[in-house]
């Protein structure tokens, strides 16, 4: 009985092994039609793009790479004038980097930067020890040490280097260092003040918020060389790197604070209720409830303020201070170099340096980002 | 001494700077006091400064000649002109650039967005590759990339052209010059037509929603207004005899005259601005449209909509929600980015009013205070209006 059954069952004991997809539905061919040639729009668009990219990218590789220019001086350069001009940003690779600093003691300018980045590795690294310690360090003490390192204390044998040899990217990562650690903290008393129940202190901060958001940068950049000399007691004078600082660290907090702003806003009322009724008083549960969480949340914003902040120190130049672009720049005006594929190679070059710092922290803002979405959203 | 204060039947009187309410009034008193003597101070240091160094205030200097000249001007100005007459050649020339700007950055920013959303593999990577290029490139460097590296090297209009030529377009090292349109006497029909023809079309608009309310009876408004709009002003024009020439532009010995110019410094700048905004507009839209959930575009499948239909009438318009704050915030940042014009001395506002006028008449607090109250009112002014805009097409909730 059981055997016949066995013999005329359709019932399969065993699972058939699944078949692979045929080829017209999965496959490369498939993948073809399906992204690139579905229908004559699609084709149609296919081919822009494939025209597009014929435009840019054969030009730009025989330009930079095949027919470039990679060693010599600048005679090599005026003999082949259609390829990039390497050896101008080699041959002054010194003064893109360190500005006028003294060449004697451009060792602590190298010390300064392998700080700097072992402190950011150690940040990004996620199983170090003793992040927050080492975040705090790098975010109030290092700035303040490097600055009297790179400056210079003769009492410990170390010679003043004036900020007006300072230039060229160690310049940047100067100002746009000194903007990233003022308006940070700025930032969030900022936020905190234009929440506040306290009307003369939130009118206080919207106007101050208001203004810097509503001013561009550079008549802030002018103010700081033209006007803030006059706002001082006579005597008194505060170098041009200082202003510019103040100016670039005042308006990059704004924009900080409303970053901030828009994490508080995120923070369910149940949140504040909750730490109040847990006896904490207001510094107590912004420090232990409410910052942490919405400064989370705001991580991608704070990151791309910080990115424009990196981009905006460019600006410096416009009032003679000379930064990566404005080291460029005036290298350009030499004679010796006045030749058509320098300013060309210039521009590629500090177009490359910004495009990696901003392409890196927008690629670890957005990490970040993945790694700290714990599951509230979705 | 919580249990003390809570266990009594009378709440005992709190300390005063126990009592919140208090603490509060204290506090701010301080911080008003705090701040009204930083600004105290501030004023007292740059009135004495200014004395001690001689330099005249007042708002009187707007009168005097000024005495310099501006290379592109959109309103009658000369070297005899005022400081104040400069300052309005300035904040014209701002307003050109942001105009243009922002129509140009956000064309060039939605069709980069939708690009990005493409099924089409490729061109999304290629809208993702100019995103992520132009909008981690400093704008300054864009500017500085197009002005000096691309527009000043071209050749000048000596090398192109002969003595004698009639030039009716050339790009050069003195920019873009374009033969010159001369309107003849009829013309002004043409534009009586244009405006009749808008009328029209709005009123056909209206008319249209009103019978599909009432009947459900669609009526292509748009290919109505389109041909109203087109076909009117173009009757128009062949009716009056066609009342327009171009004035092509002559070569002389050394240079091109007559013709209309676009300067390289406004080129470079429009280039640049447009190219890195477009860039963040494109992102905005982008979230814009992924904001509208799957189900929306389902239910308009499922109500029978064409797809042009259901982005038409269901997905942009809640896209649109999305898209608009941001945005807005964009055309306040091309508006203030325009101001880096004075790295390469294209005569906007901040170049030739916080530049020129103020190192020649030496008086920094007015010269700036003016140029930042022309700021702020710019961002004021589009911020109303984003808001106004923003509050018609707002969601209508129950």
């Amino acid at each position: 009985m059981s055997e016949s059954t066995q013999s005329k069952a359709v019932v399969n004991d065993t699972l058939i092994e699944a078949r692979p997809a045929p080829s017209s539905a999965t496959g490369p061919l498939r993948w073809l039609q399906d992204n690139l040639f579905g229908g004559w729009g699609n084709t149609l668009l296919t081919l822009l793009s494939l025209w597009l990219i014929w435009l840019v990218l054969p030009g730009a590789l025989q330009w930079s790479l095949i027919d470039a220019v990679w060693t010599g001086g600048s005679d090599a350069c005026r003999a082949n004038p259609d390829g990039a001009c390497w050896p101008f940003i080699t041959q002054r690779w010194d003064q893109f980097l360190y500005g006028f600093y003294e060449e004697s003691e451009r060792w602590r300018v190298n010390l300064v930067l392998a700080g700097l980045f072992a402190g950011i590795a150690w940040l990004v690294w996620e199983r170090a020890p003793a992040r927050n310690l080492v975040g705090l360090f790098m975010l109030f003490g290092f700035p303040l040490l490097a600055y009297l390192f790179l400056y210079g204390v003769p009492a410990l044998g170390l010679p003043v280097v004036s900020t007006d040899q300072w230039g060229g990217f160690m310049l940047t990562l100067v100002i746009a260092l000194t903007g990233i650690v003022v308006s940070l903290p700025l930032g969030v008393v900022l936020a905190l003040g234009r929440r506040s129940q306290m009307p003369v202190v939130r009118s206080l901060c919207i106007i101050f918020i208001e203004f810097w958001r509503g001013v561009p940068l550079i008549t802030v950049l002018f103010m700081a060389s033209v006007m803030f000399p006059l706002f001082l007691p006579d005597g008194v004078t505060v170098d041009q790197l200082l202003r510019a600082m103040v100016g670039v660290s005042l308006f990059a907090s704004a924009y900080m604070a409303e970053v901030v702003r828009g994490g508080l806003q995120a923070i369910s009322k149940g949140q504040y209720e909750g730490a109040s009724s847990l006896g904490l008083g207001y510094w107590q549960s912004m420090r232990l409830v409410i910052l942490p969480q919405a400064l989370k949340i705001v991580i991608p914003g704070i990151v791309n303020t910080f990115i424009g902040l990196f981009k905006d120190t460019t600006l410096v130049l416009i009032i003679g201070l000379l930064d990566l672009l404005g080291m460029v720049q005036s290298a350009l005006a030499d004679a010796q170099w006045s030749i058509r594929s320098v300013p060309y190679t210039g521009y590629v070059f500090v177009g490359f340096v910004f495009w990696c710092s901003c392409y890196g922290m927008a690629i670890y803002s957005r990490r970040l980002e993945e790694k700290l979405n714990t599951g509230h959203s979705k | 001494m919580a249990a003390d204060s809570t266990g009594s039947n009378t709440p005992s009187r709190a300390v005063f700077w126990r009592d919140p309410s208090k603490r509060a009034l204290i506090f701010q008193f301080i911080v008003f006091a705090l701040a009204a003597w930083f600004v105290w101070v501030i004023v007292d240091n740059t009135a004495t400064n200014m004395r001690n160094r001689g330099v005249a205030t007042g708002f009187g200097f707007l009168d005097i000649q000024a005495g310099f000249g501006i290379i592109q001007s959109l309103i009658p100005y000369s070297e005899a002109s005022s400081y104040g007459r400069a300052f309005w050649v300035g904040l014209c020339n701002t307003l050109l650039v942001a105009i243009v700007g922002i129509v140009l950055a956000t064309v060039l920013g939605f069709l980069v967005g939708i690009a990005r959303l493409s099924p089409n593999w490729l061109l999304a990577k290629v809208a993702t590759v100019y995103v992520e290029t132009f909008r981690n490139i400093p704008l300054l460097l864009q500017i500085f990339f197009w002005y000096s590296a691309v527009l000043k090297p071209l050749p000048g209009p000596r090398s192109l052209h002969e003595a004698g030529d009639q030039v009716f377009f050339s790009v050069n090292n003195r920019g873009v010059v374009m033969a010159e349109p001369v309107f003849g006497a009829g013309f002004s029909w043409v534009l009586w037509a244009l405006l009749a023809a808008l009328a029209g079309t709005w009123f056909i608009r209206r008319w249209a929603r009103r019978r599909q309310e009432k009947t459900g009876q669609p009526f292509p408004v748009l290919l109505t207004g389109l041909a109203l709009v087109f076909g009117l002003p173009l009757l128009a024009f062949l009716l009056t005899g066609m009342p327009l020439h171009f004035e092509p532009a002559q070569m002389s010995r050394f240079s091109l005259r007559g013709g209309v110019t676009i300067i390289p410094e406004l080129i470079a700048l429009l280039l640049a601005l447009v190219v890195y905004t477009a860039a963040f507009i494109a992102e905005i839209v982008r979230a814009g449209i992924q904001s509208v959930s799957h189900g929306q575009s389902e239910a308009a499948q499922a109500l029978n909509l064409s797809p042009g239909q259901a982005l038409r009438l269901v997905i942009i318009p809640q896209a649109l929600r999305v898209i608009i704050p941001p945005l807005t915030s964009q055309y306040l940042n091309l508006t203030k980015n325009s101001s880096l014009a004075t790295a390469i001395a294209y005569p906007d506002l901040v170049s030739v009013f916080a530049g020129t006028v103020l190192n020649q008449t030496g008086q920094a607090v007015e010269v700036m205070a003016i140029t930042l109250a022309v700021y702020l009112l710019l961002s004021l002014l589009t911020s109303m209006f984003m808001n106004w805009y923003n509050h018609r097409i707002r969601l209508v909730e129950r």
